[in-house]
C-alpha cells in the first residue's frame, strides 16, 4: 500500500503529540529542548506531505521546512548556550529549580 | 532716525552694560583675571551708555516724539502669540535712560573709593553691570513681557546686591526678603499683563494703550488691569503695605542702596505706572487708588524717619515717602509731575546716600549717636550733604522746591485732604533730614577714632550730584521739560524761578520746610528743646513710630507664623497627606492586594506554563474550527 496524505498527517501527529508530551512533563532543560526539535520534525512532515499531495507543482511547503530546520539549529544553539550559562550560575538545568523570577 | 542717530547705537544703550557683564563675569572670570581695571570697564560702559543716553534725550527734549525701534522676533507660537523685541524711545524714556545710566556711572565712580579693598569686585561691578543693562531695558521695552523680564532681572541685581555681603546673616536674610516682598507686587503685574494680553491680544505697550483708548478692552478690565500694575510698582517702589523690605535693604553696600534702593529700581514702579498711564486715566477708581497710597506711604513713612537712628533708615524711609510723593502726582496730576520729582530725587538721594555712606566709610558706623562734629573733619561731605538735605526738603531754588510744588499744586487743585496729608509731610522731611545733618556734622563728635575727609574718588561724584541736586530743577524753569513729557504749558524762566511766589503756595511750602529744618536746629543744635522730653511727652507716638507702627512684626508673627505657616501652609500639608499622598498610596494598595490574588498563577513551573500554554492554544483551534 502506499501511503496517502492521512498516513503521513497521523504520523506527523503522532511525533508532534510525543514531542508535546515529552515537552510538558519533563524537568531537564536538555530533554525539553530535545523534545521541541521532535516536535517541529512532526510540522516538517507534515508541511512536506501537504507540498507533496496538494501543491506537488510549488515547493512552498518543503522550503518552508528547510527554514524550520535552518531556525531549528540556530534555537538550539542559543538554547544550549542558555542552558550552558545557567548550569554554570546554579548548577543545576532542573526547570523547575530556576524560578528567581517567581514571587 | 531721530537726530540722525544710527539704530545700532540705541541697540547699545542697554547693550554696553550688558557686554560689560559678560566681559567680568564669564571672560574675567574663566580667564582668572582679578585686577581693579574691571572697575574701569564696567565704569567705560557705562559711561558710553550716558554719553549716548544724554544724546538721545537731548533730541528728545527739543523735539519730543515717540520712537519705536523694529526689532525682530523673538518668539513665535504658532502666530498666537509673536513676541518682537524692539525699543521704544519716547520722552519718558529719554529723561529716565539720562537718569538711571549718569547716577549708575556716578555710582561706579564712587564705589571705586567706597568698597577699595573689598573682597570680590569683580562680582560688584559685573552685578551693577547687569542692573544698569536690566532697568535700560525695562525702561527702553516696548513689550510687557520683555518688561517683566527685566522687571525681574533688576528685582534679582537688587537681591544679588543686598546680599553682597552675604556671609552676614543680616544681609542675606535682607536680600530674601526684598525678593519675597516685591513679588507679592511683581503676581499682581503677571496677572495684568495676562489679563491685557487676554482681552488686547497683544503684549506691545502701545497696541494695548490703543485698544484700550479704543474701548475694545472693557473698562472692567482695564480697572484690574491697572491695579495689578499698580500692585507691582508698589512692590518694586516700596509703597505701603509692601514697604517693609526697602529699610531691610539697607545691608547692602551703599553705594548699591544709591543706585538701586534710592533713584533707579525703586523708582521703576513710578516708570512702570507712567508708562502705562493711558490705561490709568480710563480708570478713575485706579488713580484714585494710586493717588491714596501714594499720600499714605508719604506720611506714614515720614513718621518713621523722624526717629530712626541709623542714617540710612531714615535715609530709606525717605526715600519711600518721597515714592509715596510721586505716586501722588501720578494719581493726581499725571507722569509729567511724578517724572520730574523722580528726576530730582534720584540726584539728592543718591547723593544723600553717598554722604551716609561717606560718613560711615571714616566712622565706621551709621549711628548717629556715635556721630557729631564731623562739619570741621569732613567739609566737602558735610557741604555735599547739606545741599542735599536742602533740596530734599524743597529749599527754594535748589531742585527739589521745583518738583515738590508741582506735586503739591496738583494735590491742592485736586483734593484737600491728601493736600494735607502731603503738606506735612514736606515738614516732616525737612525736619528729619535736618536731624541727620545737625547730629551727624553738628555738634562734638563722639567716638575716639580720627575721622578723615574720603579721597577725591568719592568727592567728586558727589560734587557732580551736588551740582545736579541744586540746579536739576531748573531744567523745568520754563516748563519746559513737563510739557515735553505730556502736561503743562511753556512760560518764561523768569517766571519759572521768581513768578512762581505769586502764588500762595510757593511761602506756604517754603515755610512749612524752613520751619521743619528751625524745629530740628532748635532741637538738635542749639538743644534749646530736648528730644528726649518731647520723645516722652509724646511717648505713645514715639513707641508706634520707633517700631515702625508694628508692621514686621504683624508680618512676621501673625501673617507669616500665625495665618500662614499655621493656617494656609499647615492646611496644604494635610492636603498633602490625605489626598495626594492618600490617592498615591490607595492606587499602591489596591495594586498590591490584586497582584495578591494572581500571584499564586506565577508558580515557577515550567511544565505547568507549557500544559496551560497546550489549553490555551487548544480552546483557540477548537474556537476557530466551530466557529468557522
Amino acid at each position: 500500500m502506499v501511503p496517502g496524505l492521512e498516513q503521513y498527517l497521523i504520523l506527523s501527529a503522532i511525533i508532534f503529540s510525543i514531542g508535546l508530551f515529552g515537552a510538558i512533563t519533563k524537568r531537564s532543560a536538555v530533554v525539553i529542548l530535545i523534545c521541541i526539535e521532535i516536535m517541529l520534525a512532526g510540522v516538517n512532515i507534515a508541511m512536506v506531505a501537504f507540498s507533496r499531495f496538494i501543491t506537488p507543482v510549488e515547493l512552498t511547503g518543503q522550503s518552508f521546512s528547510v527554514f524550520v530546520i535552518v531556525v531549528a539549529a540556530a534555537e538550539v544553539a542559543v538554547g544550549l548556550a542558555i542552558i550552558l550559562a545557567l548550569y554554570r550560575q546554579r548548577h543545576t538545568i532542573d526547570t523547575d529549580k530556576i524560578d528567581l523570577l517567581k514571587w | 532716525m531721530m537726530n540722525n542717530i544710527p539704530e545700532l547705537l540705541i541697540w547699545m544703550i542697554p547693550g554696553l552694560p550688558l557686554a560689560a557683564f559678560a566681559a567680568l563675569f564669564i571672560l574675567v572670570r574663566s580667564l582668572k583675571i582679578r585686577s581693579t581695571l574691571n572697575g574701569y570697564l564696567a565704569i567705560a560702559a557705562t559711561a558710553a551708555s550716558f554719553a549716548l543716553s544724554l544724546w538721545v534725550a537731548a533730541g528728545l527734549f527739543t523735539a519730543p516724539a515717540e520712537h519705536g525701534i523694529a526689532g525682530f522676533e523673538w518668539l513665535n507660537l504658532g502666530g498666537l502669540l509673536v513676541i518682537e523685541l524692539g525699543l521704544t524711545i519716547n520722552p519718558l524714556t529719554g529723561i529716565m535712560l539720562v537718569v538711571v545710566t549718569l547716577v549708575s556711572l556716578l555710582v561706579q565712580i564712587y564705589s571705586l573709593g567706597y568698597m577699595h579693598g573689598s573682597k570680590s569686585l569683580n562680582r560688584y561691578f559685573a552685578f551693577i553691570s547687569l542692573f544698569t543693562f536690566a532697568m535700560l531695558g525695562l525702561v527702553m521695552a516696548d513689550n510687557l513681557l520683555i518688561m517683566f523680564m527685566c522687571w525681574e532681572l533688576v528685582g534679582l541685581c537688587s537681591y544679588l546686591l543686598i546680599g553682597f555681603w552675604y556671609h552676614r546673616p543680616a544681609a542675606a536674610q535682607a536680600a530674601r526678603k526684598a525678593f519675597f516682598i516685591t513679588r507679592i507686587g511683581d503676581f499682581g503685574f503677571l496677572a495684568a499683563i495676562l489679563l491685557l494680553f487676554t482681552s488686547a491680544g497683544t503684549l506691545n505697550v502701545n497696541e494695548i494703550h490703543a485698544a484700550a483708548i479704543a474701548g475694545a478692552v472693557s473698562s472692567t478690565v482695564v480697572t484690574w488691569a491697572a491695579l495689578g500694575i499698580f500692585m507691582g510698582a508698589m512692590g518694586k517702589s516700596a509703597q505701603f503695605p509692601l514697604h517693609t523690605w526697602l529699610p531691610d535693604a539697607m545691608e547692602g553696600p551703599t553705594p548699591v542702596s544709591a543706585l538701586i534702593h534710592a533713584a533707579t529700581m525703586v523708582a521703576s514702579g513710578v516708570f512702570l505706572v507712567g508708562r502705562m498711564y493711558p490705561l490709568f486715566e480710563l480708570s478713575p477708581t485706579a488713580l484714585s487708588t494710586v493717588a491714596t497710597i501714594g499720600a499714605v506711604t508719604a506720611l506714614f513713612a515720614g513718621t518713621i524717619a523722624l526717629v530712626m537712628h541709623d542714617i540710612k533708615k531714615v535715609l530709606a524711609y525717605s526715600t519711600i515717602s518721597q515714592l509715596g510723593y510721586m505716586m501722588l502726582g501720578l494719581g493726581l496730576g499725571g507722569v509729567a509731575i511724578a517724572l520730574f520729582h523722580l528726576f530730582t530725587h534720584a540726584f539728592f538721594k543718591a547723593l544723600l546716600f553717598m554722604g551716609a555712606g561717606s560718613v560711615n566709610h571714616s566712622t565706621g558706623t551709621f549711628d548717629m549717636r556715635k556721630m557729631g562734629g564731623l562739619a570741621r573733619l569732613m567739609p566737602w561731605t558735610c557741604a555735599t550733604f547739606v545741599i542735599g538735605a536742602l533740596s530734599l526738603s524743597g529749599i527754594w531754588p535748589l531742585a527739589g522746591f521745583f518738583s515738590k510744588e508741582e506735586i503739591l499744586n496738583s494735590a491742592l487743585s485736586n483734593q484737600p485732604v491728601l493736600f494735607a496729608m502731603a503738606l506735612a509731610t514736606a515738614f516732616m522731611t525737612a525736619f528729619y533730614m535736618f536731624r541727620v545733618v545737625f547730629l551727624t556734622f553738628g555738634g562734638e563728635y563722639q567716638s575716639r577714632l580720627k575721622p578723615h575727609e574720603s579721597g577725591r574718588v568719592m568727592i567728586i561724584p558727589m560734587l557732580v550730584l551736588a551740582v545736579l541736586a541744586v540746579s536739576a530743577g531748573w531744567l523745568n524753569l520754563t516748563g519746559r521739560l513737563t510739557t515735553v513729557l505730556g502736561h503743562g504749558h511753556e512760560h518764561s524762566w523768569i517766571y519759572g524761578f521768581l513768578g512762581i511766589f505769586t502764588h500762595p503756595l510757593a511761602w506756604i511750602s517754603l515755610a512749612v520746610a524752613g520751619s521743619g529744618i528751625f524745629l530740628a536746629w532748635a532741637m538738635y543744635q542749639k538743644r534749646w528743646i530736648s528730644a528726649r522730653k518731647i520723645a516722652w511727652t509724646f511717648r505713645s507716638a514715639y513707641t508706634v513710630f520707633f517700631h515702625k507702627y508694628w508692621i514686621d512684626e504683624l508680618y512676621e508673627k501673625y501673617i507669616g507664623a500665625r495665618l500662614l505657616n499655621n493656617g494656609l501652609f499647615n492646611l496644604f500639608n494635610r492636603f498633602d497627606a490625605v489626598v495626594i499622598d492618600g490617592t498615591v498610596n490607595d492606587v499602591a494598595g489596591l495594586n498590591l492586594k490584586s497582584s495578591k490574588a494572581i500571584r499564586t498563577l506565577q508558580n515557577g513551573r515550567l511544565t505547568q506554563y507549557g500544559l496551560v500554554f497546550l489549553f490555551g492554544i487548544a480552546a483557540i483551534a477548537l474556537l476557530v474550527i466551530f466557529t468557522g
